[in-house]
């Protein structure tokens, strides 16, 4: 009905703190001249799943009629019985679909990030050898 | 069936985008967010569905199917129109800006 709503909202919180987080560390950076995977730029691939994944359940919401063009937008705003079963859907369906993009997200930094190591150690080693 | 074939071009475009370096200049990667972002969120609709119908969530009418099948092939044009705007707006190769730039010089 609306499940789409909860992603967008993390979407918006995510971007903002990624832009926040991006201005920081570049000033970081500038500093200490080192070049790494920056925390925002992992957030980049939590906000382009949130917004890419939102923005085409919106489309399939249009698609069954669920979202209408003029107010109230939500065609389930307009019974208050209608209202009640789609809060509850964005309360379970749409936190499910928030907390597993995230958890997906949360995978992909775990793995870059032992990727990174892992190069820092072979580049240490190659460092000592030589 | 719009799971399906949301998870079906979210595969083919990561494989696209790991294959080739150009694939990734022109910025694919946009593709492999909204396909598996909403690959993500639509097997959790299909999870639900599936508790709350059982396995008749696996028989559904040809009607159905076919609505489903028809509103899956729209996304993914949704999506493949949303990578070409997001394309020409970076230009990361340089393309758009050349040609604008090249008529202008023969028009003088």
């Amino acid at each position: 009905m609306a499940c789409f709503i909860v992603p967008a909202t993390e979407a918006i919180v995510t971007t903002v703190i990624q832009k926040v987080a991006a201005k920081k560390e570049s000033a970081d950076n500038k500093k200490s001249g080192e070049l790494k995977l920056s925390f925002a730029d992992k957030l980049k691939w939590l906000n382009g799943m949130l917004w890419g994944g939102s923005g085409l359940l919106a489309f399939e919401h249009v698609w069954h009629g669920e979202v209408t063009p003029f107010f109230p937008f939500l065609t389930a705003a307009n019974d208050p019985a209608d209202t009640a079963e789609m809060l509850h859907e964005m309360a379970t369906s749409g936190s499910a679909m928030a907390i597993l993009v995230t958890v997906v997200w949360a995978g992909l930094v775990i793995v870059s990030n032992k990727i990174t190591a892992s190069d820092n150690k072979s580049e240490k080693k190659a460092g000592a050898t030589a | 069936m719009t799971l399906l074939i949301t998870v079906i071009a979210a595969v083919v475009s990561t494989v696209i985008w790991y294959s080739s370096e150009k694939a990734r200049k022109l910025k694919t990667g946009v593709l492999l967010y909204m396909f598996w972002g909403a690959s993500l969120m639509w097997l959790v609709d299909a999870v639900v569905e599936y508790l709350e119908s059982g396995a008749e969530y696996f028989q559904p009418a040809a009607a159905d199917m076919l609505n489903d099948t028809f509103l899956g092939l729209s996304v993914i044009a949704l999506a493949l129109v949303v990578w070409v705007i997001v394309l020409l707006v970076k230009d990361p190769t340089g393309a758009l800006k050349s040609a604008i730039l090249d008529k202008k010089a023969k028009s003088k």
